[in-house]
């Protein structure tokens, strides 16, 4: 473990219907630092992330048992409203999805519903995120146009301006750059690295180049379990499990 | 390879077969109510009341049924509505992991679309003759509002069951409450489609005669109130359909053009508002 968990997760188990999709999940996720979710398709990425921001609540027939505590709460197990536990989590998912609005009310659309309405405070706000994530420049003159109009690159920018407006303090990444070019990708990758002094982030790739370049913590998926996790220097030049030695060496994907 | 094209073939004309016998048979409707009603049709008819009885005289017009139709169907339209649309967000948000719930309230309400309209006619009487109503606008609009609601809901439905589950996940990721996510997200989503619904249902409450045969009774004067009787088009149809005069029978042709027309008037019109709204649906 590098640095103080900000997420704990114990024993954490996780089933749809008759289908056991993660086992006994323990995983502490480092505070401003990048935590990586590496792992072959259909290993239950996707499914902790999600577990994360309760959005599993979603599903008919999941069971989750377990714990995971985020500042001193178990959010599994909590009395407490979890539209304000998702208010801390910022979420970016495999693809994005605009809502059905204007650019500008994209981004102010967290703020509106946390109570903001103050014009000029909105569009200083607006602004400020928008610059965050490296958009302002290709849109300032045109924030009134549907946000359905941008490219999916920017509609992932915008997605992260959006999520950022919320003040979260840990962003949830499902691969982000799996949509993307080159570019934009790397636009992404640095934008996360800068981030961290202030956000816990979890990203969740199966790009293994990628992980190299972004991560300090990495959990290595197999199957629905965690078969290994640590700093990622450690990990990257010394997996200890042969399912991550192959994995690494590209016998699986 | 051979057996392969001319299965392409065939079905590309069985096709455009079917597709030419329900346009063609739509176009042989609308020509033949013009060409009977439109001669039949006068301004006389659009701007009056009818004069000379139940059967609807040669003489006066029909305004008392146009506007007691639109009185009825706007009414009944907005009564299902207010109902509808809550139902439709929170089977589609709220109850969106209990699918099977929501399957079994979808199995029901396809049974309600499916019951003839004069069985809710029947029953909108019934229920007049409990609380001893009389025939009025009022209790027609009830009784057609009810008809019209699984029509409605299901509609909404349909559309509504189009959002995709990222949508939904990216306005809770933001901390929208379900309310919000409904009126916020959802409703912009699928602007246009809801006023689709609302056009249909509109179209099914101004068109049914069967619902409204006992419980708006039938009158020639405009309704000043809702305790009033009023005179419906689809009912005007029917009587002056089945009077012995020619001439009155000839009117009848004029009534259905002065129907289809309205409800030209009325999608036209939806539709190229609700386009305006349109511009910011995500396309998927
Ligand atoms: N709503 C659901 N109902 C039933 N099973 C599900 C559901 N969502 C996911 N699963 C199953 O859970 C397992 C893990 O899925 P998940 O999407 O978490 O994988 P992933 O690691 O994100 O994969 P990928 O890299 O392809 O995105 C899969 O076997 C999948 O079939
Ligand atoms: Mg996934």
């Amino acid at each position: 473990m590098n640095g103080t968990p900000k997420i704990i997760i114990r024993n954490l188990n996780v089933s749809i219907g008759k289908q056991q999709i993660l086992r006994n999940i323990n995983v502490q996720v480092p505070e401003n630092k990048i935590t990586v979710l590496l792992g072959p398709s259909g290993c239950g990425k996707t499914t902790l992330l999600k577990t994360l921001n309760r959005l599993t609540d979603l599903y008919e027939d999941v069971n989750l048992k377990g714990s995971i505590i985020i500042d001193n709460e178990d959010i599994l197990n909590t009395n407490s409203d979890i539209t304000m536990l998702r208010k801390k989590m910022g979420l970016l998912s495999q693809r994005p999805y605009p809502l059905p609005m204007s650019i500008f009310d994209n981004v102010a659309y967290g703020l509106r519903i946390s109570g903001i309405r103050k014009k000029k405070i909105l569009q200083e706000k607006v602004r400020h995120y928008l610059e965050q994530a490296s958009l302002w420049d290709e849109v300032f003159d045109r924030l009134k146009d549907p946000a359905s109009k941008l490219s999916i690159g920017q509609q992932q920018r915008l997605c992260l301006a959006r999520g950022l407006a919320v003040d979260p303090e840990i962003i949830l990444a499902d691969e982000p750059t799996s949509a993307l070019d080159p570019i934009s990708s790397q636009a992404i990758e640095e934008k996360f690295m800068e981030l961290k002094q202030n956000y816990t982030i979890v990203v969740v790739t199966h790009i293994l180049r990628q992980a190299r370049r972004i991560a300090d913590h990495v959990v290595f998926m197999y199957l629905g379990d965690v078969i290994e996790q640590g700093p990622a220097a450690e990990i990257f030049s010394n997996p200890k499990m042969d399912r991550t030695k192959q994995y690494f060496k590209g016998a699986f994907n | 390879m051979k057996f392969k094209k001319t299965e392409e073939t065939f079905f590309r004309w069985l096709m455009i077969l079917s597709t030419s016998v329900i346009v063609a048979g739509l176009l042989l409707i609308i020509s033949s109510i013009i060409y009977k009603g439109l001669p039949a049709l006068s301004w006389e008819m659009l701007s009056q009341t009818p004069k000379g009885g139940f059967y609807f005289g040669k003489e006066g017009g029909i305004l008392n049924a146009i506007i007691g139709s639109l009185y009825l169907s706007v009414g009944a339209t907005f009564l299902a509505l207010l109902i509808g649309l809550p139902v439709a967000l929170y089977m589609n948000i709220f109850l969106k992991k209990h699918n099977r719930i929501v399957n079994i309230i979808r199995f029901f309400l396809d049974l309600s679309w499916g019951i003839p309209s004069i069985v809710y006619g029947a029953f909108g009487f019934t229920m007049m003759i409990y609380f001893g109503l009389q025939s009025s606008l009022l209790a027609g609009m009830i009784t057609v509002s009810l008809f019209i609601i699984p029509i409605m809901i299901r509609a909404m439905d349909e559309v509504l069951k189009t959002v995709p589950i990222g949508l939904m996940e990216a306005s809770f990721s933001l901390g929208s409450t379900k309310s919000e996510t409904a009126f916020k997200v959802f409703l912009k989503q699928c602007f246009t489609g809801l006023v689709t619904a609302i056009l249909l249902s509109f179209g099914r409450a101004i068109g049914d005669a069967a619902s409204v045969l006992f419980t708006t009774g039938y009158t020639d004067n405009i309704p000043q109130s809702l305790g009033e009787p009023t005179a419906t088009l689809p009912l005007a149809i029917f009587f002056q359909l089945s009077s012995p005069i020619p001439e009155v029978k000839a009117r009848a042709y004029a009534s259905a053009l002065v129907l289809t027309v309205i409800i030209l008037i009325i999608s036209i019109s939806a539709r190229l508002l609700s386009k305006r709204y349109n511009k910011h649906k995500i396309k998927f």
